[in-house]
């Protein structure tokens, strides 16, 4: 096999979204030489496209706002299926992890006494997000990326080597995570490095460290209508997958209530809730506020009953209950999905989000300037004179890596770390809107923080990477090339795919038959046809050379996507009550039983190493994936008591309520 | 250097036996659907040329919408920068029918359907393959503008602004880095010589951002970022022709709000014609 180069660093992260950047801060800020390695270019990571803000309890608009409330309000959302710990530290750090943005400059809207703006969100007692128009996640990401720019010149002066401490690998894909083993210890493996390439030049290297952070966000690139972009195909969750690690709550996809619906180009691209937060409002083709149809039992208390109710709470929020439009996101979606199915959708399959007839339209302007363009720009809809059209849309995987909720250390592979949207529990069933940038901060620095302390303890002991692990890396990328091996000849067994059509096909599939509602026969048929094209998926061939290959890039994509979709799947089935962002045509109902497990996914035994060739037709179709259920551990008794009893019930067993 | 290869609309390329789907001639096709002409720059460092293609195009698409058309049926190879699709991330920038744009944000119903489309990468910069350009040039000057400087004594959380004041820096962190103004900006379109002494509007913009940061505390810290633009930046360069402005996506008025006030705070210090000129045109159309 070909020379491939090493480069040395003590920690490396996956990602440079905002999670892999505030994790690439922080473990640098400890002192460590940090490697960052994206799909795209520095400063592209899907954290752009985040739009109403970052929820963080600073109580700048409403003083009663502090952490026990955020708190409280993420258990909600996420129908208390959260790792309790996670939604603690995420809901007391928030504030900090805010504040210190604005001391690497960022520029939040303000208010009138000069402090951080908050704008009211679903699921949020009180205006809890800091944001900057809509366009929040475009300060986050170019803030990030100026600190990182800041530590760079402080090297410079130091070194005369802007790279020296850390750098950013942009545009290069990590394929493997690569891991010691060690016969003699007994202990588990523990991570080497990650064997990458770089998507210019297709050119293979080596990233070689104690401990890697995955930061790689989501999975919406398996779904055919999505919010998500290219980047969003699970191979974060893949990696950890193939490393050893197990991935928990697969099957809580969230489906965003409003994407776009037409036209069907932009089908998907999202709508920020910012518009239902600052005032709009959802009608069916009747012209009817339908969410009050739809408000769950859980939240019957705390949501306005008529339309007059609803829209006092803007003004007067004290003595009024919030507009039902405001819902969790999860409740949104549904009821969207059932107007349209009862006929009483738009003219292009979604429902009426109005802001036209609610506010002036220099505030519009002002307020949702992104949504404003966006829609001019690319729907010819001036949405100051005119409703948008608007359906549910694949956005974001509650699902994710099964860390460890203070160190973010992925449990069972030693050095191996995840934040963001690719770990799983923060946010249980269904994440609230803007918890994600939040979440994005406080793991993203914890990951930094604890894999910098790994990586200083293992300074003595670095892992080797055998060259025989980075041969069989190389020799999987390079497949699709159908060059090389025996082994491509021998599964030729069928025609040459193309990674274009498969993908499309897995995106059908998977819309179709494990999306917003969902039935077992459904499902079972999905994992059918995944096992189908798993199969063809190896067949997958590209034309061309390795130089910027978008089709081959596409075809090595593929294995990530379908392990991850199979998760999905099978965890989907698997759970036969409704609950966040999963909800069962045949068991609508929440069951709280299955609040206290955690279905979690592994690599089947079977399988052995990663890349190696998937045996028989008969083992394809049992699938990758082993399913597991684990009981959560009980919720601190001090957290407990933050909720009152009554709501309690709803959520908890008999059992687990009088188990003190 | 240019080779001209033709490619038909019908079923996609060979040796992908039957996996391709979906192309199928009209007779099922919506009214609202029908076939383009393009022409896809298509090569390398080493030269390249622009390539035919005949492809569908339905109501509402883009662009990029277009090219990834043809990479799902004609030339499954042909690279392409983008991320988000939906005017975000700045990533899709290249050239249509000569004109710096994003490839998603432009509507395939701006043009005539008999015209054909020509897509091209960003001229500024080094080609690396068919629409993908190294713009390495931008991440560079990037780390040459010094970072923000916190005011001393101020903690986290204590930081207070007065909307007003932040929102004139707010314009140019609208910025998506798309790099369009800097491809169009003719003191470095056509001049590599002055790439050197050149940050380009999308960073002298930076610089402006920062001077007119209210809480940047860089003048105290014993640095003068007017007079760095000028002397560093090469903000003497830029002539004002409003080039930038016109091809920004996010319609930041770079020109008129960050680089003529940048000059005239320089000139302070300095006699810059170009403010003197650039105060009259904007008297003019005010």
């Amino acid at each position: 096999m070909a020379h491939v180069e090493r480069h040395q660093w003590d920690v490396v992260i996956v990602g440079a979204g905002g999670a892999g950047l505030r994790a690439a801060i922080e473990a640098r800020e400890q002192g460590l030489r940090t490697a960052v390695i994206c799909k795209s270019l520095f400063g592209k990571a899907h954290t752009v496209m985040a739009e109403g803000g970052i929820a963080a309890s600073m109580g700048n608009v409403n003083e009663g706002d502090n952490w026990q409330v955020h708190f409280r309000d993420t258990m909600r959302g996420g129908k208390f299926l959260n790792q309790w710990r996670m939604a603690e530290l995420h809901a007391r750090e928030a504030p900090e992890r805010v504040w210190e943005l604005e001391t690497w400059g960022a520029l939040f809207d303000r208010t009138p006494d000069g402090r951080i703006s908050q704008r009211n969100f679903g699921g949020h007692e009180y205006p809890r997000l800091a944001h900057v128009g809509d366009r929040t996640g475009l300060e986050l990401i170019r803030t990030l990326q100026q600190k990182v720019v800041s530590l760079q010149q402080e090297d410079f002066k130091e070194s005369g080597d802007y790279e020296a401490r850390i750098k950013v690998f942009q545009e290069c894909t990590v394929t493997q995570i690569l891991k010691e083993h060690n016969p003699e210890d007994g202990e588990p493996d523990r991570v080497s490095g990650v064997f990458c390439y770089e998507r210019e030049s297709g050119r293979f290297f080596v990233l070689e460290a104690p401990a890697v952070v995955l930061a790689t966000g989501g999975i919406g690139k398996s779904f055919k209508v999505t919010s998500n972009s290219w980047e969003y195909t699970g191979d974060g969750h893949a990696l950890a997958l193939l490393a050893g690690a197990s991935l928990i709550n697969m099957e809580f996809v969230q489906f965003h209530p409003t994407g776009m619906v037409w036209p069907p180009s932009v089908k998907g691209i999202l709508v920020t809730e910012s518009v239902r937060g600052d005032g709009g409002v959802l009608r069916n083709a009747e012209g009817e506020r339908f969410m009050f149809d739809y408000v769950p039992d859980v939240f019957k208390e705390k949501y306005a009953e008529s339309e007059q109710e609803a829209d006092g709470w803007y003004e007067d929020p004290d003595n009024h209950r919030r507009p039902p439009e405001l819902l969790p996101r999860d409740e949104v979606a549904r009821a969207i999905n059932a107007e349209v199915k009862a006929g009483r959708g738009s003219p292009h399959g979604g429902v009426f989000l109005d802001v036209s007839t609610r506010m002036p339209a220099e505030t519009i302007k002002r307020r949702l300037p992104s949504m404003h363009h966006q829609f001019r720009e690319l729907a010819d809809v001036d949405i100051t004179a005119e409703p948008m059209e608007v359906g549910p849309t694949c956005h974001y995987v509650m699902g994710g890596v099964d860390v460890d909720s203070d160190t973010a250390a992925a449990r069972g592979v030693p050095g191996l770390f995840a934040a963001g949207e690719v770990a799983g529990g923060m946010h249980g069933s269904n994440r609230l809107g803007g918890n994600s940038l939040s979440d994005l901060l406080v793991f993203g620095r914890r990951a930094g923080l604890y894999a910098a302390q790994y990586a200083r303890e293992h300074a003595g002991s670095r892992p080797r990477v055998g060259d025989e692990q980075i041969d069989g890396a190389a020799a999987e990328a390079l497949r699709p090339f159908g060059v090389g091996s025996a082994k491509a000849d021998e599964e030729a067994q069928g025609p040459a795919e193309n990674p274009y059509t498969v993908h499309q096909e897995l995106q059908r599939s998977m819309n179709d038959l494990v999306g917003i509602i969902r039935r077992e026969e459904e499902m079972s048929e999905a994992l059918e046809r995944l096992a189908e094209l798993r199969e063809r998926a190896r067949r997958a061939k590209v034309e061309g050379h390795r130089q910027f290959n978008p089709g081959w890039h596409l075809a090595l994509d593929l294995r990530n996507m379908l392990l991850v979709s199979e998760c999905v799947a099978r965890a989907a089935l698997n759970r036969t009550e409704s609950r966040g962002g999963h909800t069962r045509d045949d068991f609508p109902e929440m069951d709280r039983e299955w609040r206290r497990a955690n279905l979690v996914c592994t690599l089947a035994a079977a399988e052995g190493a990663a890349g190696a060739a998937g045996g028989d037709a008969e083992a394809g179709r049992a699938g990758r994936i082993a399913l597991r259920r684990r009981e959560m551990p009980p919720i601190r008794k001090d957290l407990l008591e933050l909720f009152e009893k009554e709501e309690l019930i709803k959520y908890l067993t008999d059992e687990e309520l009088t188990s003190e | 250097m240019t080779t001209d290869v033709h490619h038909g609309a019908g079923p996609g390329s060979e040796g992908i036996g039957g996996a391709v789907s979906g192309e199928a001639p009209d007779a099922t096709r919506p009214e609202t659907s029908y076939d383009a002409h393009f022409k896809v720059w298509r090569g390398d460092v080493d030269g390249g040329g622009l390539e035919d293609f005949t492809v569908e195009v339905n109501e509402g698409e883009v662009v990029l919408d277009i090219i990834h058309r043809l990479q799902a049926t004609q030339a499954p190879d042909l690279a392409v920068r983008w991320n988000c699709k939906a005017g975000k991330c700045g990533s899709c920038s290249a050239e249509i029918n000569g004109r710096p744009r994003l490839l998603c944000m432009t509507r395939m119903s701006v043009f005539d359907r008999a015209e054909t489309v020509t897509v091209t990468p960003l001229r500024t910069f080094p080609v690396v393959r068919d629409l993908v350009t190294d713009v390495g040039f931008n991440y560079e000057k990037a780390r040459q503008v010094p970072s923000f400087v916190p005011p001393p004594g101020l903690g986290p959380g204590e930081y207070r602004m007065q909307q007003e004041d932040v929102g004139r820096s707010q314009e140019f962190r609208k910025c998506i880095e798309c790099f369009l103004c800097q491809d169009t900006c003719h003191v470095v379109r056509d001049h590599e010589e002055n790439k050197r002494a050149f940050a380009g509007p999308r960073f002298l913009m930076r610089v402006a951002e920062l001077d007119m940061h209210p809480l940047d505390a860089a003048e105290d810290a014993g640095l003068d970022r007017k007079s760095t633009a000028q002397d560093e930046h090469g903000l003497g360069y830029c002539n004002i022709t409003k080039c930038c402005t016109e091809v920004c996506p996010e319609n930041i008025k770079i020109t008129d709000n960050a680089l003529i006030p940048l000059k005239e705070r320089a000139a302070d210090r300095k006699y810059d014609p170009l403010v003197w000129l650039g105060n009259k045109i904007r008297r003019r159309t005010t």
